[in-house]
């Protein structure tokens, strides 16, 4: 069990860098998320915690031990790959133990760890199978059974669920979550799923350019975004982001359409300033069909036309048009609604957000 | 006749003119090494006669009991070529496959300056007829005093496989996962280590592939070993065949005879070899 600190890390390929000098505290059995669009730079700091990547500045520890030029097994780390990476010409118990064997480890003592491994990821009835013989979900459990056999201080995982279908992914990530209940690691996990994100850590770190935007609880990165682009990355559907002009206690859109300044903000904010206004789905929804969370003084009401709706059953993501784009809303207790019929709709002001056009960062004091 | 039926004919028939055209074609590779087994078994009037005799009349052994009857006797120094033969072949063929391993693996699995202009050139040897080089080599072998004897025969065939073995090795080290070696690293190997436990069992087809092919390239050259070899210490069965070529007569029957003896090791060789040569070994490494 250890901690994991990364400090100012940065990785150069020639003279392009990829994570520009990121600063970053895992506490012992944390289970941190790192998250991000495609080329943020996640991939690249795991590899770099595990020793397969070189770095270029900065250093990271392990344990409090310094392991910027170890080797990847001099670091007491497992990995699951998002390939997983098992080892073809290897039975199932063979790959499983493959990391005791190499460590010379008595043959019992081996035995007697595969079995406990795949005792916890239900694998005892596939130790002689080869990988090639396995399903996707299967496949995902031996290369966890192969990092838990470790016993490492640290369990990195590579976006582990990116390759298996809708169903079993969700299945995968339970089991993921109880597997860090029982084995109490400290666990990196990257993925660029918000969703695998949100539901499985601690804490979320959310990169982009090959730098930390924010890092957070989940409820922390969700309710309270640092920057526009956490805000529109985590959530799903996405937050609304609109851009206005304030103007004497008013956000003007371009369109022309207005809304009041949302009152936390109001502070923060001078006449003539250029922001940007965020409204989660769950905060904009026809009147009397949402959760209302605020004080009744901060809902808005406005009327606004339906261009779509989307059933879900216990809800129905409803689409109104403002300042000349499709807003999303969360309808909760739904009534038949006809696209183009106008209906009121209450935005909940208290939970607006508010950044910087120019910057992008929180308003919120 | 309904659809069915007719359907289910034509696919038979297509079977049956398949199976009788793929029979043609085997007939047409094997023919001539048939050829050379009847005619080393059956007198030279027979081997020679026109229009040609296809079942032999009579069956001897003659030939082969000659050829190891010794100098005087019709018998050439067969055992001292086969030896010569097997060590050139045998070393040549390891070294080659070394090299070509290191260099595959280098060219597969590295990123490194003038990478793809070494590998170029190393293929642009392949456009040098091996005969091509037998005159420089001939000179450049009397200075050194590497002429006629096995280490410089092997020199050459080396030189000569290299580039091959590369490019073949490199083809099956790039099949092979990057992401395997380094959940081995992960799970405590050196990148040694890593290599001969993974990397190396699953690109074995191909290196198995890369040698039959390097062995058999040395056990059949004919045009340098003509060259650079001149005694029996150093003489390799293909030159040995020559032995059979007298100024105004030729010995086909002993000829064929030899050449039978030349081909059956390596075809032992080809099939213990290509029962590893089982591909898809790596299916189930990654992703579902």
């Amino acid at each position: 069990m250890a901690t994991v600190s990364l400090t100012k890390l940065t990785k150069r390929y020639g003279n392009i860098e990829i994570v520009h000098g990121i600063d970053l505290d895992i506490a012992d059995r944390e289970f941190i998320a790192l998250v991000g669009p495609s080329g943020c730079g996640k991939s690249t700091t795991l590899r770099m915690i595990a020793g397969l990547e070189e770095i270029s500045d900065g250093s990271i520890e392990i344990g409090g031990r310094v392991v910027n030029d170890l080797p990847p097994r001099s670091r007491n780390i497992s990995m699951v790959f998002q390939s997983y990476a098992l080892y073809p010409h290897m039975t199932v118990r063979e790959n499983l133990g493959f990391s005791l064997k190499i460590a010379g480890a008595a043959k019992e003592d081996m035995e007697r760890r595969v079995a406990e491994a795949s005792a916890i990821l239900g694998l005892d009835t596939l130790l002689d199978r080869r990988p090639s013989q396995l399903s996707g979900g299967q496949r995902q459990r031996v290369a966890m059974g192969r990092a838990i056999v470790r016993d490492p201080d640290v369990f990195l995982f590579d976006e582990p669920l990116s390759n298996l279908d809708a169903k079993l992914r969700t299945q995968m990530r339970t089991e993921i979550k109880k597997l860090h209940a029982k084995v109490q690691s400290t666990v990196i996990y990257v993925t660029h799923d918000q969703v695998e994100a949100m539901t499985l850590a601690d804490r979320i770190v959310i990169m982009r350019d090959g730098y930390i935007e924010q890092v957070g609880t989940p409820d922390e990165v969700f309710r309270r975004p640092a920057t526009r682009f956490v805000a529109g990355f985590i959530g799903s559907p996405p937050m609304n982001l609109h851009e206005a002009t304030i103007d004497d206690g008013q956000m003007v859109f371009a369109s022309g359409e207005k809304l009041p300044l949302p009152g936390q903000f109001k502070a923060n904010v001078a006449t003539g300033d250029k922001v940007v206004f965020g409204l989660r789905p769950d905060d904009i929804y026809p009147t009397g069909h949402g959760i209302s969370s605020g004080g009744a003084a901060d809902v808005h009401q406005i009327e606004l036309p339906i261009t779509v709706t989307e059933p879900l059953g216990n809800e129905t993501l409803v689409f109104v048009e403002f300042n000349g784009s499709d807003w999303v809303s969360r309808m909760l207790n739904p009534r038949p609604l006809r696209p183009g019929e106008r209906v009121a709709m209450s935005l909940d002001m208290s939970q607006a957000h508010l950044f910087a056009a120019d910057t992008g960062t929180t308003l919120r004091s | 006749m309904d659809e069915n039926s007719s359907a289910r004919l034509k696919r038979r028939l297509l079977g049956v003119v398949y199976r009788i055209g793929l029979f043609l074609a085997m007939l047409t590779i094997c023919l001539p090494g048939l050829w050379i087994v009847i005619s080393s078994l059956r007198p030279t009037v027979e081997i020679m006669a026109k229009p040609p005799v296809w079942i032999p009349q009579e069956i001897s052994f003659d030939a082969y009991v000659a050829m190891f009857s010794g100098i005087g006797k019709g018998g050439i120094p067969v055992i001292e070529y086969f030896r010569n033969s097997l060590i050139i072949s045998v070393t040549s063929t390891v070294i080659a496959v070394a090299i070509g391993m290191a260099g595959g693996y280098a060219f597969a699995r590295y990123r490194f300056r003038g990478k793809s202009s070494v590998f170029l050139g190393l293929m642009l040897t392949r456009t040098v007829p091996g005969i091509a080089l037998s005159l420089p080599l001939f000179f450049l072998y009397v200075r050194l005093g590497i002429i006629d004897t096995h280490f410089g025969l092997i020199l050459a065939y080396v030189a000569l496989n290299v580039p091959f073995t590369i490019w073949l090795i490199d083809g099956f080290f790039r099949q092979v996962p990057k992401d395997l070696a380094e959940a081995a690293q992960i799970d405590g190997c050196t990148r040694w280590q890593a290599f001969w436990q993974v990397e190396f069992p699953l690109a074995g087809p191909g290196i198995a592939s890369a040698a039959i092919f390097a062995f058999l390239t040395c056990w059949n050259e004919f045009a340098l070993a003509s060259q650079l070899t001149r005694s029996v210490s150093a003489k390799t069965l293909p030159v040995g065949l020559l032995d059979y070529t007298a100024e105004f007569t030729i010995d086909w029957r002993g000829m064929c005879a030899l050449a039978v003896v030349m081909i059956i090791p390596a075809l032992t060789l080809t099939y213990i070899v290509q029962k590893h040569l089982v591909g898809g070994l790596t299916s189930g490494a990654v992703k579902g």
